[in-house]
């Protein structure tokens, strides 16, 4: 069994409660924070832990708490993102449901190390019954003495908030959660100025990921060096990975970062394998923004390493033949899928999500999916293919926020990986519509394309 | 006009915000409004919510307009959110969603003549693991089979009744 930091203690019946989450443990992080440490010094152990954030980008956290502008008479908030809402995440939303007073711990110490007074959860409108659950833990750590006014003596105050919103995948940008918090449309904003400097309200900000607020707490625990032994290399310690697609055992596992993804796609203790025998064809490892592997390259490296469950091995080969580990949103697909049609989800997906700011993101996902619609329905031109290789392209880099990256890089990877499937379906547009693609020769060992387009 | 309880919720909502930023209570208004009202947003109920916040209608409709989740047309009493993104479409979604059409009889984005149920596709839930899947209501219903669809619908008559 793999080292858990965040879910040990999830299977505990009660672990919902304040009582039983206490007598497990709980707030003991919190207290030695409140009892003898100062804001810097946790900030030094979130540094030293090497935690990285664990909403997608993977940036430093210490680094981004240490950017946070503290001028004179201002204040100062952290505001968690629950916003998840990446296809084939669901995490956070693991963590919140049964061991809802790890995330209000982990903000405790995390507004302390920041000055923040005010803290906001801001989760995604559909996750409509959880707000019921953290506002329960947060009465219970409230009637404890863990929120409120001069907590446990200290002379720190705070409050935690939660604030729903109403279905938009842009909110979980961190400007554009911002802009929805303060009540307006999620429209990201143009950085610079970035949170950390004018965030919230104007004033200075950091967001972070649920999981990463959570993460915070082991970390106080058992100390920033010791966490970092967890992993390998700048991956330090434990992931939360949501599985889904064609496997076994779906659902939400706590990896330590130093597994193979072989181990994890058909070890029993983890995904348990290919649903109903079928062969693996393809996996999106980190959420549906990065790139799809085929089977050979997901299991082993381009350099025919095996491929582990880091940030870095994900990411080995670059876009050309590797990944990323993202959110943590395992997509696993079976040899019967296709992968012009799941493409085509994601399209419809990004086209549906965009805010409308940025023409190219705007115009360009719209125009994705109805070129992947036509392909997909027999009625595509080889002329096609190429003509979403241009839009992907046009779309990458050219906008406010990541949101156009993210449309463009799953059907750049598709393409990719797959183009002789897109051609399949150009070649044969009868039987295209009646059946699937197949299997091919993804399996198989295949050399990384040499000259990767 | 909301009732004395609610307007006492509202005013613990705006008290979440510092002194003048009310206008951040303006998603979680609208929630409320929407559950309260029939499950849509009218121009009368969006003008209402403006009149609290003391924002402008426009402030309203810019916002109401934007989230997927506020609906500006009258919708049945039970709305089926039936995911269709990749992860639940690897699952068979496309499936069930037919199912539930032809079960109803009616397309997405109709609403039945009895006035209630309406279908709607949405884009990921965040329930990738249990698909297929759909919002009903303030909860989720998972791996969704024929079946269970069958039950959903009977267990909505019944309350409907």
């Amino acid at each position: 069994m793999g080292r858990k930091l965040l879910l040990d203690k999830a299977h505990i019946e009660g672990i919902r409660y304040y009582d039983v989450y206490r007598k497990n443990g709980g707030y003991a992080a919190a207290e030695k924070v409140l009892k003898g440490m100062s804001p810097e010094q946790v900030v030094e152990e979130v540094k030293k832990s090497g935690l990285r954030g664990r909403g997608g980008a993977g940036f430093p956290t210490g680094l981004k708490w240490s950017f946070l502008a503290k001028p004179e008479g201002v204040p100062r908030y952290l505001v968690c993102n629950a916003d998840e809402s990446e296809p084939g995440t669901f995490k956070d939303r693991y963590l919140m449901e049964f061991i809802p007073h790890l995330l209000i711990e982990g903000l405790l110490i995390s507004s302390f190390a920041l000055g923040s007074n005010r803290t906001y959860i801001y989760i995604r409108g559909e996750y409509a019954w959880i707000p019921d659950i953290l506002e329960q833990a947060i009465a219970e750590a409230k009637q404890n003495g863990w929120l409120g006014k001069n907590i446990q003596g200290t002379g720190f105050d705070l409050e935690i908030y939660v604030q729903r919103g109403a279905g938009a995948y842009i909110c979980g940008e961190e400007t554009a959660l911002i802009e929805s918090l303060e009540g307006k449309r999620g429209n990201p904003r143009i950085k610079p100025p970035f949170p950390a400097v004018k965030g919230l309200w104007q004033s200075p900000t950091v967001v972070n990921n649920v999981e990463t607020l959570a993460a915070v707490v082991p970390i106080i625990n058992i100390g920033g060096e010791e966490y970092a032994t967890y992993g390998i290399g700048k991956s330090t310690g434990t992931k939360l990975i949501s599985a889904c697609g064609n496997i076994n055992k779906p659902g939400v596992y706590e990896i330590e970062m130093n597994i193979s993804v072989e181990e994890f796609l058909y070890s029993d203790e983890y995904c348990g394998g290919i649903a109903n025998g079928k062969r693996l064809k393809a996996c999106i490892p980190g959420g549906s923004s990065v790139p799809i592997l085929p089977a050979n390259l997901l299991l082993k490296t381009a350099k025919g390493e095996a491929r582990m469950m880091t940030y870095e091995s994900l990411n080995d080969g670059g876009f050309a033949s590797g990944s990323m580990m993202g959110s943590g949103g395992f997509i696993v697909l079976d040899e019967d899928q296709c992968v012009v049609r799941h493409t085509l989800t994601l399209a419809r997906f990004y086209h549906h999500e965009s805010c409308g700011q940025c023409s190219p993101c705007r115009e360009g996902t719209g125009w994705m999916k109805r070129v992947l619609l036509n392909i997909e329905n027999g009625k595509g031109k080889m002329s096609d293919i190429d003509l979403l290789w241009d839009i992907q392209r046009k779309i990458e880099g050219n906008t406010i926020c990541p949101l156009g990256d993210a449309a463009a890089w799953p059907v750049a990877a598709a393409i990719r990986h797959f183009r002789d499937e897109f051609e399949w379906h150009v070649l044969n547009p009868e039987e295209c519509v009646k059946r699937n693609y197949g299997l091919a020769h993804y399996a198989d060992p295949l050399p990384a394309p040499a000259t990767a387009v | 006009m909301f009732s004395e309880e609610k307007l006492n919720k509202v005013k613990e909502i705006i008290a979440r915000y510092p002194e003048g930023k009310q206008k951040s209570a303006l998603i979680p208004l609208l929630h409320l409004a929407q559950e309260e009202f029939g499950g849509w947003l009218s121009p009368e109920t969006m003008d209402y919510v403006a009149s609290l916040l003391q924002i402008t209608p426009i402030e309203v409709y810019e916002v109401a307009t934007f989230y997927s989740m506020f609906n500006l047309k009258p919708v049945g009493k039970y709305l089926f959110e039936v995911c269709q993104t990749g992860p639940c479409m690897l699952n068979g979604s496309d499936n069930m969603i037919e199912y539930i059409k032809n079960k109803l009889g009616i397309g997405v984005g109709e609403t039945t003549a009895d006035g209630l149920f309406t279908l709607k596709t949405v884009e990921c839930l965040g329930a990738c693991g249990y698909a297929p899947m759909m919002q009903l209501g303030k909860h989720y219903r998972e791996h969704l089979t024929p079946q269970k669809v069958d039950e959903i619908i009977e267990e909505c008559r019944a309350k409907a009744n």
